[in-house]
C-alpha cells in the first residue's frame, strides 16, 4: 500500500470508501433526526453500488418504510429484499440488499437459551417476573441486546456489510458502553454480596439468621419488603449459571464495536439540540477510541435560499409587488387578471422566502463549524414528500454517496 | 378545546413526545406562561441533558432547584440524590454513611430490578406535587420536560408497577398516594408533544392508547409544533401556480432580477412541505380526540430565550391567555 493509498483508507472522502473497508457501520444520533431512514439508504446504497451481501438491521423503522423493506411480522428473521423491487426504483442491484428488525424481547429469549446451562434453568429464568421486566421495560436491556444482535450477524459470517441504526436512548452514548455496563454487572463482587445471604439459607423461604446484622439488608427489607429481595436474588442465581458465557459474550461485543472493520456515522439535522447533542456524541466516541467515520447533515435547507439574488429579488416581490401584479396582468391569464390578488400572492412568496431564507443561512454557519472533522461529512436535503418506499431511500443515497 | 384553558390549573404537568420534537421548548415556554399567571413554576428536566436551562440562557442545574427566570425553579433529576432525599426524610436511616459507595449500590439496585429509577424520579416529583398542595414549598406547580415516548409509560406506571412487586412495607405504602395524586385529573396531567410528521404523529397515537390502556394518568392536550404556515388559499394558489409558468418568470425575471426563479422554488417548497405535513396532521386529528393546540414552525436565527418567549406567546394564545 503506497502512503497515499493508507491516507485514502484513513481518510476517506466519501461514503463509499469508508464503507469498502469497513463490515459494519453504527448509525447513530438524537430521536428525530432520520436515522432510520439514512441508515437503509446507506445500505441500498451500499448494496447497489458495491455489491456484496448487505444487511441493515433497523429497530423501529415507520411502517411504510417497515413494508417498503418487507419487514412487517417478521420478528427477528432477516428478510431479503428482492430485486425486482429495487428495479422497479430504477436501480440495478450488484449485491443482495437484506433487512432485519430487532425483536428485544426474542433476542434476549435467545441469548438465555444459548447460554443456560440446561434446558430448566432457561425456564426458570424466562419465566421468572423480574426477567421478564428487566427486558421488556428496562430501557438500557434494548441498547445491550441491539449490539448482541449485532454481534450475532456480524459472526454469522453471512454478510459483507452490516448497517445498523440504534435505538432511541436517553443518551446517545447509553448504548456504546451497554456491553462493558452489563460484562460488569454480571460479573459484580456486588452482585454475589447482594445474592449471599440467599444462596447460603438455599432455595425460597429459608433466610439465614445473620442477614439481620448487615445495614445494607436491613435497609432493603424496610425498603423493598425481603420478598422482592427474595425475587431478585433468585433471578440473579438462575442467571450467574449463565455468568461466563454471559460475560465473554458481551467482552466479544464490546471488541467488535472497536474493531477496525466498525465505523461510526453520526446524523444530525441542523438544529440545536440535536446538533448539540451529535456534538457531543463525536467527542465521546473519540475520547472511547471507537473510529468515527462520517458525519451525516440531514434534512437541510438547499442552497438557493442563500442566494444573494434570490434575496434581492425576495424584496422586488414585496416592495414592488403593486407594480410587478400590473405588469403581469398583461398576460392573458386569468388567474393574473386580479391584480390586488397577483400582488398579495407576490407578497406572500416574497416574505416566505426571506423566511426560510434566515433559516437556511442559521444552518450555512452551524455547518461550517461541523466541516471541520477528519470524518466524512455529507448533507442531504429536506426531501419534500416523507420517505417510505425503495426510489425515496435510493434518493437519499444518491446524497450519501455524491 | 374546552379543556385546553385549564391546562395551567393544574399541579402537574408532564411533557412527553417522540425526540427532537420540542418537548423541552414545550415544558419552558409553559413555565414562562404559568409565571406570567402570577404562578411559581418548578420545572424538573429529567434527561439531565441541560436543554432546560439551555433555553432560558442560563448555566445548568443541579438537584437543588434555583430561579432561573422570576417565578421559574429549575432542577435536574438525579436518582442517586433523590435516594439520599427519601431515605433520609423517609426512614431516617442513621447508617447512610456505612452504606458505602451508595452510587454502586443504586446502580447495582436499578439495574436489577427496573422500576426503581423510574420510582425514584416520580417519587420525587410526586413529593414536591405535595410539598406545594400542603404549601411548604417555594412552588405551587411542577413542570415536568419528562422520559420520550418510549420510557414515559415505564415512568408514569412505576409506582403502580412496584406495588404490584412489593408486598408490603413502607415502599408500598408510599407508591399508594404517588399513584392516587398521578391519577387525580384535577392535579396531573400528560401532555404529548408532537410535530406533523409521520413518526412523532404515529408514536403520539400509539401513546394516548398506551397511556389509556396501561396507566390511569389523565391526558392533557397534544401541542403540534412547528407548525408551518398555509402560504395560499386555493385561489392563490391558482394564481401562485400561475406565476410559475415561463412567461410570467420571464416577466417577473426582468423586473426582480436573476434570483426570481430561486425565489418561487423557496415557496414552491414551502407550500410542498406544508401539505406533507397537512396529510399527518388529518391522521393525528382523526386518530386523537384531545385537544390539540398548536404553535408554529419559528424562522429565526437562533434558540434561547427570546424564542422561547416567542413559543409562549403562541401558546398562549392557543390557550386564550
Amino acid at each position: 500500500m503506497s502512503p497515499r493509498d493508507r491516507d485514502r483508507a484513513e481518510n476517506p472522502a466519501s461514503i463509499e470508501q469508508l464503507l469498502a473497508a469497513k463490515e459494519i457501520i453504527v448509525f447513530c444520533g438524537s430521536g428525530g433526526v432520520g436515522k432510520t431512514s439514512v441508515a437503509a439508504a446507506a445500505a441500498l446504497g451500499a448494496a447497489t453500488r458495491l455489491g456484496g451481501k448487505v444487511l441493515v438491521l433497523t429497530i423501529d423503522p415507520a411502517r411504510r418504510l417497515a413494508s417498503a423493506l418487507g419487514l412487517e411480522g417478521l420478528g427477528n428473521a432477516a428478510n431479503r429484499v428482492p430485486d425486482d423491487a429495487l428495479k422497479r426504483a430504477g436501480l440495478e442491484p450488484r449485491g443482495e440488499l437484506w433487512a432485519a428488525m430487532l425483536d428485544t424481547k426474542q433476542s434476549w429469549d435467545d441469548l438465555v437459551l444459548r447460554h443456560a446451562k440446561d434446558e430448566e434453568t432457561a425456564y426458570r429464568i424466562l419465566e421468572n417476573r423480574l426477567y421478564h421486566n428487566l427486558t421488556a421495560r428496562f430501557v438500557q436491556s434494548h441498547d445491550y441486546i441491539a449490539m448482541e444482535r449485532l454481534f450475532e450477524l456480524h459472526s454469522s459470517g453471512e454478510y459483507d456489510l452490516i448497517v445498523i441504526d440504534t435505538p432511541p436512548t436517553r443518551n446517545a452514548i447509553d448504548f456504546l458502553e451497554a456491553p462493558a455496563r452489563m460484562a460488569e454487572f454480571f460479573g459484580s463482587r456486588l452482585l454475589r454480596w447482594l445474592t449471599l445471604p440467599y444462596r447460603v439459607g438455599g432455595r425460597r423461604g429459608t433466610r439465614v439468621l445473620n442477614v439481620a446484622s448487615k445495614p445494607f439488608y436491613q435497609i432493603a427489607d424496610r425498603i423493598l419488603g425481603s420478598k422482592f429481595l427474595q425475587d431478585i436474588a433468585e433471578f440473579f442465581m438462575s442467571f450467574q449459571t449463565m455468568y461466563e458465557g454471559f460475560v465473554d459474550r458481551a467482552r466479544s461485543v464490546e471488541r467488535l464495536l472497536h474493531d477496525r472493520r466498525t465505523t461510526f456515522a453520526v446524523v444530525t439535522t441542523l438544529e440545536a439540540a440535536p446538533l448539540h447533542e451529535a456534538e457531543q456524541f463525536c467527542v465521546e466516541l473519540r475520547n472511547r477510541k471507537f473510529h468515527l467515520g462520517a458525519l451525516v447533515m440531514n434534512k437541510t435547507l438547499p442552497d438557493y435560499l442563500l442566494d444573494p439574488a434570490g434575496d434581492a429579488a425576495a424584496g422586488a416581490f414585496c416592495d414592488d409587488a403593486g407594480a410587478l401584479a400590473d405588469a403581469l396582468a398583461s398576460l392573458d391569464e386569468p388567474a393574473l387578471a386580479d391584480r390586488s390578488r397577483t400582488a398579495r400572492v407576490l407578497r406572500t412568496v416574497g416574505e416566505s422566502f426571506r423566511n426560510f431564507a434566515v433559516v437556511a443561512k442559521r444552518e450555512a454557519e452551524l455547518r461550517a463549524e461541523l466541516d471541520r472533522g477528519p470524518e466524512v461529512t455529507v448533507r442531504i436535503p429536506n426531501f419534500e414528500v416523507d420517505i417510505g418506499d425503495v426510489s425515496g431511500l435510493a434518493a437519499i443515497a444518491n446524497y450519501l454517496y455524491s | 378545546m374546552a379543556s385546553a384553558p385549564t391546562l395551567l390549573d393544574r399541579r402537574l404537568l408532564f411533557f412527553t413526545g417522540k425526540g427532537g420534537v420540542g418537548k423541552s421548548t414545550m415544558a419552558a415556554a409553559t413555565a414562562v406562561l404559568a409565571a406570567q399567571q402570577g404562578r411559581r413554576v418548578l420545572l424538573v428536566e429529567v434527561d439531565a441533558k441541560g436543554d432546560v436551562t439551555r433555553l432560558f440562557e442560563q448555566a445548568p442545574v443541579g438537584f437543588t432547584p434555583r430561579e432561573i427566570q422570576p417565578g421559574i425553579l429549575a432542577m435536574s433529576m438525579d436518582t442517586e440524590a433523590s435516594l439520599q432525599e427519601y431515605l433520609k426524610l423517609n426512614l431516617k436511616v442513621p447508617v447512610l454513611g456505612r452504606l458505602g459507595p451508595l452510587a454502586k449500590v443504586l446502580d447495582f439496585v436499578a439495574t436489577a430490578a427496573p422500576g426503581v429509577k423510574e420510582i425514584l424520579t416520580v417519587g420525587k416529583i410526586a413529593w414536591e406535587v405535595r410539598e406545594a398542595i400542603e404549601g411548604r414549598a417555594d412552588h405551587d406547580m411542577v413542570i415536568v420536560d419528562a422520559a420520550a415516548t418510549g420510557h414515559i409509560v415505564a415512568q408514569l406506571g412505576a409506582p403502580d408497577a412496584i406495588q404490584e412487586l412489593v408486598d408490603v412495607g413502607p415502599v408500598r405504602a408510599q407508591t399508594q398516594w404517588m399513584s392516587e395524586l398521578l391519577s387525580d385529573p384535577e392535579i396531573c396531567a400528560v401532555n404529548i408533544v408532537t410535530t406533523p410528521e409521520e413518526m412523532p404523529v404515529a408514536e403520539t397515537i400509539e401513546l394516548v392508547g398506551r397511556i389509556r390502556t396501561e396507566l390511569h394518568t389523565p391526558l392533557g392536550a397534544v401541542i403540534v409544533n412547528r407548525v408551518l404556515p398555509e402560504l395560499f388559499t386555493t385561489a392563490d394558489e391558482a394564481t401562485f401556480e400561475a406565476l410559475r409558468e415561463e412567461q410570467a418568470t420571464e416577466i417577473l425575471a426582468s423586473r426582480a432580477g436573476p434570483g426570481t426563479t430561486a425565489v418561487l422554488d423557496g415557496a414552491r417548497l414551502a407550500v410542498s412541505l406544508r401539505r406533507t405535513r397537512a396529510v399527518h396532521l388529518a391522521h393525528l386529528l382523526d386518530s386523537v380526540d384531545l385537544p390539540l393546540l398548536y404553535v408554529p414552525y419559528l424562522f429565526v436565527r437562533s434558540h434561547g430565550l427570546r424564542v422561547t418567549r416567542m413559543v409562549a406567546d403562541a401558546l398562549g394564545q392557543e390557550l386564550g391567555l
